[in-house]
């Protein structure tokens, strides 16, 4: 069983590597960093040294607010593993205003008052080696 | 140059297993390999090329070449999760088409149920690039279906009894297998009431987890004609990747926009020419959005689509999966695709249950979805006919 972030869900740890380190980095300090390219203006998602759009290698990294909106969002209530005892728990899809939709949890609330079209925040649940899993509360 | 015809399907085989606590996975594939090939009335010896996916044991392709004493000039160890092996039926019969191959062999072999691994199987890779953005967050296999079902019924207004029609209509087909792991009939009732995984999908919205596999032969037009066989001939393929697109996914459509209609192109024909559709059903939402996809009713109709006995054998509008499918016959190594094949071939041949054979079946279409809807998925379209 992983350990659990302030959340009360499990906090594995990501694997941050040469492409994504400045993204975890971010998160250690409370804040989500993003790229962009810096030929096409797409805002990647997942965080990647280069934008699948255009196929340009130059992207710059900027602060994105946090804030999104539910694009889809499930209640699981049985889950087998290490996520069982955190059932039921809120997995979603949040479309940050900045554009990508992630994959996420949403926490801090009942899981039966979340519904898609809800406005969200981003919250940082720290991992064990610092690096922190980038959830949202209903805003 | 097109495939269309110069590769037919000879050979298939299903085990009839559903536990096989008592043999390793090389031994699976080689007894559906052996089933298939005897199924076609050919040998071993005749293989010149060995298609096999991720379920393969070791070095994939080239170990179990050696385990099974195949003699190959081509191997193909393309993988695609569960549609990997309608794939390889594309690629077999181009290579059938180039006149590179005369005899290919396909196998699939698993053992999620006695054999410890769980669902979803190797599809948990922790090296991949979008790894730690999507594994942290408890997404279940379910789960992830679940987001694509949500987001249906929010756009469409899709209902949990439309999803339920689905699993009444395989249920309703597996009564007559007597292999299938759940044979009992089930009300729309029953699986709308049946616990909750992950809203809004039950678990009688979800497929079975069993042992098994199954294999499939296809051979050029000269060997098929020396074969005391129906063969079904490959009359159109198509393959897509639908990933998340750098974030902006959208989960109410499945790769199937994309294969369904190169497939019906090559094949020069349109979803109303088909008599039988093999569609794979991981869930119930599956069917339902791959239908839409492959063009059988319009996008965000498949509920209405689904209803009152539509997907069932004989007599409804479009009858599938009459094995029974993943959601009641079989989903072995957690990979549909390989049934789904070997029913449509069934039902060509007129060897389908008589109690579930569509008459007169001349044109039939099998689809695969491999990975998961909820992010990056390898969609794969057949379109087969029957042997004249």
């Amino acid at each position: 069983m992983s350990d659990l972030g302030p959340s009360g869900l499990p906090v594995p740890p990501p694997n941050p590597n040469l492409e994504t380190q400045r993204f975890w980095d971010a998160t250690a300090e409370g804040r989500l960093e993003l790229p962009r390219c810096d030929n096409c203006g797409h805002v990647v998602w997942y965080p990647r040294q280069r934008c699948d759009q255009c196929g340009s290698t130059s992207v710059t990294w900027f602060e994105a607010s946090g804030r999104g909106t539910v694009y889809s969002c499930t209640v699981t209530r049985r889950i087998p593993g290490s996520w069982r005892a955190a059932a039921p728990f809120v997995l979603a899809y949040v479309e940050l205003d900045e554009g990508p939709r992630v994959v996420t949890n949403i926490v801090g609330c009942d899981p039966e008052t979340v519904h898609i079209g809800q406005s969200v925040q981003a919250v940082f649940d720290p991992t064990p080696d610092g690096p922190a899993l980038l959830r949202f509360t209903l805003a | 140059m097109t495939i269309r015809g110069k590769a037919l399907i000879a050979g298939v085989y299903e085990h009839p297993g559903r536990e096989l606590p008592d043999r390793t996975l090389p031994q699976i594939h080689a007894e559906v390999a052996a089933g298939a090939l005897a199924d076609a009335g050919l040998t071993l010896a005749d293989v010149d090329a060995y298609y096999s996916a991720g379920d393969a044991p070791g070095f994939g392709a080239l170990s179990m070449v050696e385990y099974l004493g195949l003699d190959c000039s081509y191997i193909d160890d393309t993988e695609t999760g569960g549609s990997a092996y309608l794939v390889h039926v594309q690629h077999a019969a181009a290579a059938i088409a180039a006149g590179q191959v005369n005899v290919a062999l396909i196998t699939l072999a698993g053992k999620p149920r006695t054999g410890g691994a769980g669902p979803g199987g190797s599809a948990r890779f922790s090296s991949a690039p979008e790894a730690s953005f999507e594994n942290q967050f408890g997404m279940s296999v379910p789960g992830g279906y679940a987001l694509a079902a949500a987001r249906h019924m929010h756009e469409f207004g899709t209902t949990s009894e439309q999803l339920a029609e689905v699993k009444v209509a395989a249920s309703t087909h597996a009564q007559h297998n007597p292999d299938a792991f759940l044979r009992d009939v089930v009300t729309v009732d029953e699986v709308v009431s049946s616990p909750v995984i992950s809203d809004p999908l039950h678990r009688l919205d979800c497929c079975v987890i069993t042992d098994g596999g199954g294999a499939l032969v296809l051979v050029s037009e000269a060997v098929a004609a020396s074969l005391d066989r129906h063969c079904a001939p490959v009359l159109g393929t198509g393959t897509s990747i639908k990933h998340t697109s750098g974030g902006r996914i959208d989960l109410t459509h499945t790769g199937a926009t994309r294969s369904g209609p190169l497939a019906f192109a090559e094949a020069g024909v349109t979803p109303a020419d088909i008599d039988y559709v093999s569609i794979y059903d991981s869930f119930t939402i599956t069917v339902l959005m791959t239908l839409e996809d492959l063009g059988f009713c319009a996008k965000g109709d498949g509920g209405r689509f689904v209803s009152d006995g539509a997907l069932q054998s004989p007599g409804g509008a479009l009858p599938f999966n009459t094995d029974g499918g993943g959601l009641c016959n079989n989903h072995p190594a957690n990979r549909g695709g390989m049934t789904k094949v070997v029913e449509a071939v069934r039902q060509l041949r007129g060897e389908a249950h008589a109690a579930v054979q569509v008459p007169d079946c001349e044109l039939a279409l099998a689809h695969g979805t491999g990975g998961s809807l909820a992010t990056r998925m390898g969609s794969a379209t057949l379109i087969l006919g029957r042997s004249t």
